[in-house]
């Protein structure tokens, strides 16, 4: 209650004999200085002038020709207004004791700013920041001088390390709260084929994917894409530099014959775009493409099964009329999109579970079988059928939607 | 025995240049030069024969001088000096069926070589990463360059059918570039600021002029047939080559870059055809493992260091030339 009362006292109320108009302000208006008992500028000034050069040219020895002094003196005109509380009040500040005061302040010292600067560095980088500030320069450097490699395909790695990976993450993590399971079951080196299933209207399955494999297997997971992706201006550019490329079996068998891990939607358009209602209930896998080449290049299917992602953006409308006219296979409608502009567009945070089943392996087959259409179909299902049901169990293993 | 080497196309500087290579080659006995115009620079010791390829003469010549090698480089890119695109397609087409013709029927001839080029295989978002040589164009050509190339594969061909026992040999190269190339392509590259279609970055493929002329030389003296994909290893995406050139670029939506491009072509600026404009947008790229393990060329240059090179001498333009086959 003291305190209070004591707290109350010194509230200031008024100008606190400060010249200005009791704003609370410690710099009075320029109104308010002109009031001011000191402001006899014009007269004090011619006399002033000389002093304050003399003076400030005895006091500091690194004053020099009159082109550093002429600011200077305009700088210490300005001061007497601006702590005469300090040097005891405006009655008392005559026009000889301007340059007798403390020295203007000039900023902040330039040591006060490197070290400012070194701990940002520190925040940022941690301990070792010299070493790591130098590979984010050169990484800089390289980049706008172009001298940087893109494989075949267009795949830039340094670019999908450090930026795009580096931008899912936090989304994988936070957001998504991503939980992988069976990660041994991806082999640590030579080609292999992801199979998962496909949902969420826009393709973010895959990007966690890729970013799920990238920090757990320490691999990189090549994407196949529909050509829409890359008919799309600025998609088509980044789905090269992340490393993917058409969905289609020349470039399938080439990147698994030459040792990659190669991810595939065979659901596609038909898997994202599905309403709401029929969530995880697998459509058509394609026409088993995917099969044939991983029966053609010997490589082990991996069964992939993604729960969460069908609840990012609960597709409940589409217009196809003007997804015609555009030329895209539907225009999501879900409780928020077109209604709530932008913000509709963030995806709701449901928890996402990533399980890698165990392989099935194609070397048994002999490469000719791949032409045997019964055997690519019986593969299909049975890769079909293995998502299907690890979906189903993993629904019924999780607790809601969004825990 | 040395080879009589026929070389059409001679009064274009890599036409020029590449007889006078072969000239110099000590298994190639005699080298002969055939072009409407007479070649501008120094043939050395080529034999030039002004002639026609659209007329009939051209078989006399192949009697007459006992020739059993034909390089056939005479397909042109752009109209260029020679005029329209009627006249462009005249000389590509008619000229090239013609030659093929005097072939068949020349009883000395006994390996052919013709320089296509990987713009066969076209543009477009539904193209495969990297094209085999058993691959076509996911959508025929319908004007320009690609089709007269694609028209005269369809020639070559058939002439290997009728004459199996001539070694035909079909080189696809990548879009050639080097200091002394006139091309559309090199000359996008030399625009003060380079336009691109805004949202893509496609991948290019290069072969080094030196490299083109290798290839050829190679094929004219082993005569390994077939179709073969040539370029420098690797590749680069517009966007890397437009810094490594160190030029301004601008990204415009592309009906811009198409408006900008025609306007261009009309002021005789750059020759930027539509065709070059996909190019421009979607990329290409070409499988060479058949060049290595059955012709058995090696490029020097891989497709960075071949553009290296072209930066290095970007500054003086070359003003001989008429536009690269």
């Amino acid at each position: 209650m003291a305190e209070e009362a004591r707290d109350a006292v010194v509230i200031p109320i008024g100008t606190g004999g400060r010249p200005g108009r009791g704003s609370g302000s410690a710099r009075p208006s320029s109104a308010a200085r002109n009031l001011a008992p000191s402001a006899k500028k014009p007269a004090v000034k011619p006399a002033v002038r000389p002093a304050a050069k003399k003076a400030s040219a005895k006091k500091r020895p690194s004053g020099g020709g009159p082109a550093t002094e002429v600011p200077r003196v305009k700088v210490a005109d300005a001061p007497p207004f601006q702590d005469p509380a300090a040097s005891g009040g405006p009655a008392t500040v005559g026009a000889g004791e301007k340059v007798a005061g403390p020295p203007p302040r000039t900023g902040i010292p330039v040591g006060d700013w490197l070290a400012a600067a070194q701990g940002a560095a520190k925040d940022v980088f941690g301990d070792d920041w010299e070493r790591r500030l130098a590979e984010l320069m050169a990484f800089v450097r390289r980049r706008l001088e172009g001298d940087y490699e893109v494989d075949d395909y267009g795949f830039d790695r340094e670019l999908t390390e450090r930026f795009f990976m580096a931008a899912l993450r936090p989304v994988a993590e936070k957001w998504f709260r991503l939980e992988v399971r069976g990660l041994e079951n991806i082999p640590a080196e030579g080609g292999a084929l992801v199979v998962s299933n496909h949902s969420g209207t826009v393709p973010l399955d895959g990007l966690m994917t890729m970013l799920a494999v990238h920090d757990n297997a320490h691999r990189f997971l090549r994407p196949l894409g529909a050509d829409l992706v890359f008919k799309m201006p600025v998609v088509s550019s980044l789905a090269r530099k992340g490393g993917a490329t058409l969905a289609c079996t020349e470039d399938a068998e080439r990147m698994l014959s030459g040792g990659d891990l190669v991810g595939v939607w065979p659901e596609g358009f038909k898997g994202i775009g599905k309403p709401f209602s029929e969530r995880y209930k697998l459509q058509r896998f394609g026409r088993g493409g995917f099969v044939s080449a991983a029966l053609r290049t010997g490589v082990p299917i991996i069964p992939l099964s993604v729960v969460g992602a069908e609840e990012i953006y609960p597709l409940v409308g589409n217009v196809p009329s003007l997804a015609r006219l555009l030329g895209v296979p539907y225009i999501p409608i879900t409780p928020f999109f077109p209604w709530l502009g932008p913000l509709g567009m963030v995806p709701l945070p449901s928890k996402w579970i990533l399980e890698f089943g165990e392989p099935i392996r194609t070397d048994s087959y002999d490469a000719a079988e791949a032409e045997d259409p019964m055997l690519v179909f019986n593969v299909t299902d049975q890769v079909r059928e293995t998502i299907q049901h690890t979906l189903f169990d993993l629904l019924r293993e999780r607790d809601g939607v969004f825990s | 025995m040395g080879r009589v080497v026929l070389v059409t196309g001679t009064s274009r500087d890599i036409g020029r240049r590449f007889a006078r290579a072969a000239a110099g080659d000590p298994s190639i006995e005699r080298v002969i030069g055939v072009d409407v115009v007479p070649p501008r620079g120094d043939i050395g010791d080529v034999s030039f024969v002004r002639a026609d390829i659209r007329n009939p003469v051209i078989a006399k010549v192949l009697a007459k001088e006992d020739v059993d090698t034909v390089v056939h480089m005479s397909v042109i890119a752009t109209p260029g000096s020679a005029g329209g695109r009627g006249t462009m397609k005249e000389l590509n087409v008619i000229g090239s069926m013609q030659l093929l013709a005097a072939c068949q029927k020349s009883t000395t001839v006994e390996r052919l070589v013709v320089k296509s080029t990987t713009t066969v295989y076209g543009s477009s978002p539904r193209d495969p990463a990297m094209f085999t040589e058993d691959m076509g164009p996911k959508r025929l050509p319908s004007s320009g360059y690609a089709k007269d190339v694609y028209e005269i594969e369809g020639y070559v061909r058939g002439f290997a059918r009728r004459r199996p026992d001539v070694d035909v040999t079909l080189i696809r190269a990548a879009n050639v570039v080097g200091p002394h190339v006139v091309s559309p392509l090199t000359n996008y590259f030399r625009l003060p600021v380079i336009p691109r279609v805004l949202g893509f970055d496609p991948r290019l493929q290069f072969l080094h002029e030196d490299d083109l002329l290798r290839v050829l030389r190679h094929a004219a003296v082993t005569g390994a047939p077939g179709t073969f994909n040539v370029a420098g290893d690797g590749l680069l995406t517009l966007s890397q080559a437009v810094r490594r050139l160190g030029t301004p670029s601008v990204a415009m939506p592309r009906f811009a870059v198409g408006r900008l491009g025609a306007t261009m072509r009309q002021a005789r600026i750059s020759d930027f055809s539509p065709e070059q404009l996909v190019f421009l947008t979607y990329g290409r790229g070409v499988d060479t493992t058949r060049m290595r393990t059955q012709l058995g060329f090696e490029p020097a240059y891989s497709t960075a260091a071949a553009f290296a090179d072209f930066c290095r001498d970007l500054a003086p333009a070359p003003l001989e030339g008429a536009g690269r086959g």
